[in-house]
């Protein structure tokens, strides 16, 4: 935002002018205050941290088979979590699956807040008729389950991971939409969106300056907590067959593959879903941290 | 950039100082109510909001507007400031109509600003006082730095220390402090005339004074003119030149300040005024002036559209609508008392007169 730039160069130009903390440094030092949320990042970092350097923290070829070392249980010598029903370290899978499985989490979302954000503030700002067919087009797709919609649209467009990603924004938009529309209609109603107007400020101007500022933040809260859900769909598809294919290391897939070993190795079985449970929820935490950080009476 | 104060010799002063700076011909704003009547009869029942009026107001003048709640004053600023358009009728601002190729929208906002009532959500939350008082200039192309010093300058003027406001943000600021902060975003355009929508209604009383007076500086400063709403009477006798009375969407009763408050001859505004607590106990008001709540404005009374709370209604009131006559003194009155030939008695109107007089 220009204006904000150059207002913060004329403040330090003169010293005397001082300028207060401004809404995200609040939110910020709210959100370092609550054990939970803190907890939650701290989760998250370390998964993101494990995604990146997964190469470097593996034991193991996650790829080496092996048919005397199959479904060993926790703890084995050299297999600290076991292996799988093809014989391979299922520590250095998990280390290696937690990259797909957090970008089939997080990307779909991502793109979902970008398109989902832009319609709904569209709808929600142009009001009328714009926002009855943008709306409504959107509440036919919010109408349909979203893993029945995730699962339609993939099997539709075919397994693989891309497929399953477009499937899965598709799910996401909706539901975004929705939100940023709601958020947006209630900004637009406000007397500084009136005032701005009777500026003479044009629309784009007017969403820019003080339409943005206002809505993001609430969206992208509910963006947050949707990484979760977006990470067990795509493990969903992916244990259906439609997301990553094998070998590729990937949690649902995993936990999929190993189901029939669920009598034999129960608790080496259970791992990848464990994974999945711990990093959902991390997100969730954080997602709910950040509402409440952001939610304050000012 | 333009000096700030000395607005003595505007150049933006087209028509000269007999020239009404706004005038309002036949304004009609009516909303139309969703899911009422069947869908394509034609025959949708509507909020008669604004339906059909007439004023003026003059260069340099604060014209007052009172009105009960739902009477209407709230939409007649929305349609002036043209945030709602209004279904016919138009608005002539010094000569030129408003929204012709003359004065074009974005012109006509330049000179025309709005002061809303509620001083917390006409901030933006997320701006700092400077930002948000700095974004219009920057709208019509001041560099962010000149906006910016305006901003500060303006800050000052409206009793607001810049170095320890400027960088603030609305929640840490007063309710009289924010309205001061709009008040100054309303004055960051330079604008001519001056919508206060309530500016004042919502602040505590020794705060709405202070304000009052800054207003009244101000306008004294920057050679404003001002359209005063309120449902304050004393605050609208005090700061007002003239005063416009307005009564489900119409204009009942325009005069100046001393005619409308000291001669009122609209039943309405008779009564309005009986309603205002006295400081004399002796004045005590026994009977309630006027009873009930205005009647719906979706479906107003027929002629006369106070006749049904009206203490001298007379049979033609149901009938017969009053015309709008303005006296020679520029008092204006629309009642049918004050029309010859109406069929309702005169004498009614004079004894008003000896009563109230």
């Amino acid at each position: 935002m220009s204006t904000a730039v150059s207002s913060a160069t004329a403040a330090s130009t003169v010293a005397v002018f001082k300028r207060s903390r401004g809404h995200w440094a609040n939110v910020a030092a709210r959100i370092l205050r609550n054990p939970t949320a803190m907890v939650a990042a701290l989760l998250v970092l370390g998964l993101l941290f494990m995604a990146l350097v997964a190469p470097w923290l593996m034991p193991q070829d996650p790829f080496a088979t092996s048919m005397f070392t199959r479904l060993k249980p926790i703890g084995t010598v050299g297999h600290l979590l076991g292996t799988d029903e093809l014989g391979r370290d299922l520590l250095s899978r998990l280390i290696l699956g937690s990259r797909l499985s957090l970008f089939m989490g997080i990307t779909p979302v991502l793109l979902a807040f970008v398109i989902g954000s832009g319609i709904g503030i569209l709808a929600g700002y142009a009001g009328g008729f714009i926002n009855t067919i943008v709306m409504r087009t959107i509440d036919v797709l919010y109408a349909f389950p979203s893993v029945l919609l995730a699962i339609a649209l993939s099997g539709a467009l075919g397994a693989g991971i891309v497929n399953a990603l477009t499937s899965l924004t598709i799910v996401f938009i909706p539901q975004i939409a929705r939100i940023a529309e709601s958020v947006t209609t209630q900004v637009r109603r406000s007397d500084y969106v009136d005032a701005a107007r009777a500026s003479g400020a044009g629309a784009f101007t007017i969403v820019r300056a003080h339409v943005l500022g206002n809505v993001l933040g609430p969206i992208f809260v509910y963006s947050t907590s949707l990484i979760s859900v977006s990470m067990i769909l795509a493990s969903g598809l992916s244990f259906l067959g439609l997301g990553v294919k094998p070998p590729e290391p990937e949690w649902g897939l995993m936990l999929n593959t190993l189901r029939t070993a669920i009598y034999s190795q129960p608790w080496v079985a259970a791992l990848p879903g464990l994974f999945i449970f711990v990093t959902s929820i991390s997100f969730n935490m954080l997602s709910d941290g950040l509402r409440s950080a952001m939610e304050v009476k000012q | 950039m333009m000096a700030l104060s000395d607005k003595q010799d505007d150049k933006r002063d087209i028509g000269g100082p007999r020239q009404p700076l706004l005038q309002v011909r036949n304004l009609l704003k009516h909303f139309p109510l969703k899911g009422q009547g069947l869908p394509f009869s034609g025959n949708k029942s509507a909020v008669r909001a604004v339906d059909g009026i007439n004023f003026d107001i003059l260069k340099g003048e604060t014209l007052g507007v009172v009105g009960e709640s739902g009477c209407g004053k709230s939409t007649t600023a929305r349609v002036l400031m043209q945030l709602i358009h209004q279904d016919s009728g138009e608005l002539v601002f010094d000569g030129e109509t408003v929204g012709s190729r003359a004065l074009p929208l974005r012109q006509f906002r330049r000179q025309t600003q709005m002061v809303f009532q509620d001083s917390y959500s006409s901030l933006n939350p997320r701006m700092t006082i400077e930002d948000s008082i700095a974004f219009a200039p920057i709208v019509h192309g001041l560099s962010s730095r000149t906006a910016i010093t305006r901003a500060r300058d303006l800050l000052a003027r409206v009793g607001l220390q810049p170095e320890r406001f400027a960088g603030r943000y609305p929640h840490e600021l007063s309710g009289g402090q924010r309205q001061r902060v709009n008040i100054a975003r309303a004055l960051a355009l330079e604008p001519r005339l001056v919508i206060l929508d309530e500016a004042v209604s919502a602040l505590d009383k020794s705060v709405e004074a202070q304000v009052l007076n800054l207003l009244l500086d101000l306008k004294q400063e920057f050679g404003l003119t001002y359209l005063f709403i309120s449902h304050d009477l004393n605050v609208v006798r005090f700061i007002s030149d003239r005063v416009l009375v307005m009564y489900l969407g119409q204009v009942v009763e325009i005069g100046s300040a001393d005619q409308v408050f000291d001669q009122p001859k609209h039943p309405y505004t008779r009564a309005l005024l009986q309603s205002m607590p006295s400081m004399d106990p002796l004045q005590r008001t026994e009977v309630a002036p006027l009873a009930g709540d205005p009647p719906n404005p979706i479906n107003p009374p027929s002629g006369c559209r106070f006749h049904t709370r009206c203490a001298y209604v007379q049979a033609p009131c149901s009938q017969q609508a009053p015309v709008f006559a303005s006296a020679a003194s520029g008092h204006g009155v629309a009642c049918l008392r004050y029309e010859a030939n109406s069929g309702v008695s005169q004498d009614a109107a004079a004894l008003l007169e000896t009563n109230h007089g």
